[in-house]
């Protein structure tokens, strides 16, 4: 049973503004019986101030369905067509406190249904962009056409970029093999066309590496490795320092390590380093680095400063 | 006023003489029938007698054959991953494209993954298997063939023994899905060519999380779950004792029931379904109705939405349920009446009432009543109901 707040249940027992709404100044019609849910929404625009003084609908599909198009006509009785025309989607979840995540397409239909009888009114034709190829993820209603090219334009490498496009996985997640099946072919065409860098595609096999879980503050730091003997430590720190040290020549500076004992580090920093005020700063860069990489807390010492 | 609970295919009520079986089992009967002492041997003498009151309900020939798992989705899992193991040599399986999801979710991981081929047996607008297609897919590289005694959602019942017959013909193993069928329809395995028959508690009465599969004499077997030497070796883990109990206790129930369902059980639903035709317009029965389980009626009202009217139905106390998509959190209508190429405008909105031994005569009286406006209540909404003005045969179902 979704679990539906008191004003979904509230809107679909008692709708508000079912029917046929006559000489209505426009209609709009969005989704399919085919679909599961079909909703048409007739509006009576008053000429000169362009308010919306009447709305009705009539839909066929669930009850989330029923209670968001009642809810859009509420929604935008009284509004002018501009100020009805900013509404989004969320606006209308949000009116009814909220639809549970593999609802949401509810909203979205009665989004595109005022669209689609605003553009009616107009004299326009209203495109519905929907429909290419299989519906993907079917909570939010994307199909593998919206995926393919969201990823495209984007260049997008993983599935939380794609759930933050297109929500697409964000709901019961029962999609996510299918969108992982998507992102790995269209990273591999744009791979093999040149617009993105074979490392950074999209690769099952590196995607399925375990997620290690950090711990908490309280424990020394995080290793996960059996516990370092003397010698490795120090080849360790010597190795860290190394790759530190580029950085400290470009600023005119540097540092050697001078001794190691127990869990003291002491280093000679010279040059450019030594005594200007972010020495301290730089002993506590190499201490975060050091401890970094050896994984236990460390103390770095400065040692000899040399003048 | 009084709940209607007409929704026993998805699960039924634990017999209150179910439980009080089961109860001493967690209490002073506590014991692992694996061990060596009294506290042990108890146990398992009560595990070996719920054995016989399933094989009694089954008419197997051996209590043996019964091998108790976790439920009817493990039990079709491991018919079928076991027969792939056995029948070396022969990879492909066949179904129907209206099994269960425990068989169709399987079967299409295992052709994405284990280069397994799978054939989908379709059906006819009666749900009735296409035979030719299943003559023709069989062959010497069928490993298995699962296709369920009774379907779930319209209760339509399949010829299994002729299928296990042709099956064999083939040299293929036969398993089926019985989750509905068993305490529904009488059955004597001890006579039947079937090899494989999965079975679950909670649809006979019995406890949820307990099942069994029929493992007949004679078939090779291999476990899905390996450990400990427990069910001979053909499903490891200490066994749910109490929802062992239970099961076999249901099982015995609906052996002195058998009679009653299929002819109390099965005229209320025939006086519900009739009552629903002549109140109604524009519905229709989907299944076969000729050869259906006694308890189940499928109803599809067209150009209305299924969660809608299960919704409204919710409202005035009377549960059952739909295909329909927007329940199960997806948009396509379900897949058993597609395959039966029931039309969209009438797929969305059917509604499955699955009575039981507990239903009574007011319960039906109920749903008459109730009905009509439910169903009106949301034509009067529904776009499609109002663009057609003459009611009269929208949807008229060609049986061939
Ligand atoms: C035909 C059929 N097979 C299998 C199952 C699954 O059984 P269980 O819930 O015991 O795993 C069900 C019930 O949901 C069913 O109706
Ligand atoms: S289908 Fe549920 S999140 Fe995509």
């Amino acid at each position: 049973m979704w679990d539906y707040s008191d004003k979904v249940k509230e809107y679909f027992y008692n709708p508000k503004n079912s029917g046929v709404l006559e000489d209505a100044s426009g209609v709009g019609d969005v989704g399919a019986i085919s679909c599961g849910d079909a909703l048409r929404l007739m509006i009576k625009v008053d000429e000169p101030t362009q308010v919306i003084t009447e709305a009705k609908f009539q839909t066929f599909g669930c009850g989330s369905a029923i209670a968001s198009s009642s809810a859009l006509t509420e929604i935008i009785i009284g509004k002018t067509i501009d100020e009805a025309m900013s509404l989004t989607n969320q606006d209308i979840a949000d009116f009814l406190g909220g639809l549970p995540p593999e609802k949401m397409h509810c909203s979205v239909m009665g989004y595109e249904a005022l669209h689609a009888a605003v553009a009616n009114y107009r004299g326009e034709v209203w495109e519905d962009d929907h429909e290419e190829g299989a519906l993907l993820c079917k909570c939010f209603g994307i199909d593998e056409g919206m995926i393919e090219r969201t990823v495209r334009q984007n260049g997008l490498t993983s599935i939380e970029e794609i759930t933050n496009f297109t929500k697409a996985g964000g709901g019961c997640s029962t999609c996510a093999e299918g969108l992982e099946e998507v992102l790995e072919r269209v990273n591999a065409e744009m791979v093999s066309e040149g617009v993105l860098a074979a490392e950074t595609a999209f690769d099952r096999t590196r995607a399925v590496q375990p997620v290690r879980r950090k711990k908490k503050d309280l424990e020394p730091v995080a290793t996960g490795k059996a516990p370092l003997t003397t010698l490795q430590k120090i080849r360790l720190i010597e190795e860290t320092i190394e790759t530190i040290r580029p950085t400290l020549q470009r600023d005119g500076g540097d540092c050697e390590l001078v001794d190691v004992d127990g869990n003291r580090v002491m280093v000679k920093l010279t040059g450019a380093c030594v005594g200007c005020q972010l020495s301290g700063a730089t002993i506590e860069g190499v201490q975060a680095k050091l401890v970094e990489a050896v994984g236990v807390p460390l103390l770095v010492i400065p040692v000899a400063m040399v003048h | 006023m009084k709940p209607v609970y007409l929704d026993n295919n998805a699960t039924t009520r634990t017999d209150p003489q179910v439980v009080e079986t089961m109860l001493p089992f967690f209490t002073e009967q506590f014991g692992n029938a694996s061990s060596m002492h009294a506290f042990g041997a108890d146990v398992g003498s009560a595990l070996a007698k719920s054995r016989k009151q399933i094989q009694a309900l089954l008419g197997s020939e051996f209590d043996h054959e019964i091998v108790f798992t976790s439920g009817g989705t493990e039990a079709d899992n491991a018919a079928i991953l076991s027969a792939l193991q056995t029948q070396i040599g022969r990879k492909e399986i066949i179904t129907s494209a209206v099994e269960h999801p425990a068989v169709l979710s399987l079967v299409a991981h295992l052709e994405k993954t284990q280069n397994i081929t799978v054939h989908i047996i379709g059906v006819d607008a009666m749900g009735r298997l296409d035979m030719e297609a299943y003559r023709k897919a069989l062959g010497p590289k069928t490993a298995i063939v699962s296709i369920m005694w009774a379907n779930n959602e319209t209760g339509t019942i399949f010829p299994v023994e002729e299928l296990a017959q042709m099956a064999h013909e083939a040299g293929a193993l036969f398993h089926t899905d019985a989750v509905q069928a068993v305490g529904k329809v009488p059955m004597n395995l001890a006579e039947s060519e079937i090899d494989m028959l999965s079975l679950s508690g909670h649809k006979l009465h019995g406890p949820k999380g307990i099942g069994a599969l029929y493992v007949r004499k004679g078939v090779r077997f291999r476990p899905l779950v390996r450990g400990g030497h427990q069910e001979r070796g053909r499903r490891a883990g200490t066994e749910n004792v109490p929802a062992i109990i239970g099961l076999g206790r249901a099982a015995e129930l609906a052996l002195e029931h058998m009679q009653d369902e299929q002819t109390r059980v099965a005229a209320m639903r025939d006086r519900l379904e009739e009552g629903l035709l002549a109140s109604i317009p524009n519905c229709f029965v989907t299944g076969d109705a000729t050869s259906r389980l006694p308890n189940t009626c499928n109803i599809a009202f067209e150009y209305i939405e299924g969660e809608a009217i299960l919704l409204l139905m919710n409202k005035e106390g009377i549960a059952a349920s739909s295909g329909s998509a927007c329940t199960s959190g997806s948009l396509e209508p379900s897949h058993v009446l597609r395959a039966m190429d029931i039309p969209y405008t009438a797929a969305h909105g059917a509604i499955r009432f699955s009575l039981s031994r507990e239903t009574t005569d007011e319960d039906v009286d109920r749903v008459l009543e109730v009905m009509p406006s439910v169903i009106a209540k949301l034509r009067e909404m529904s776009p499609f109901w109002r663009e057609r003005e003459v009611r009269e045969g929208a949807f008229n179902p060609t049986y061939a």
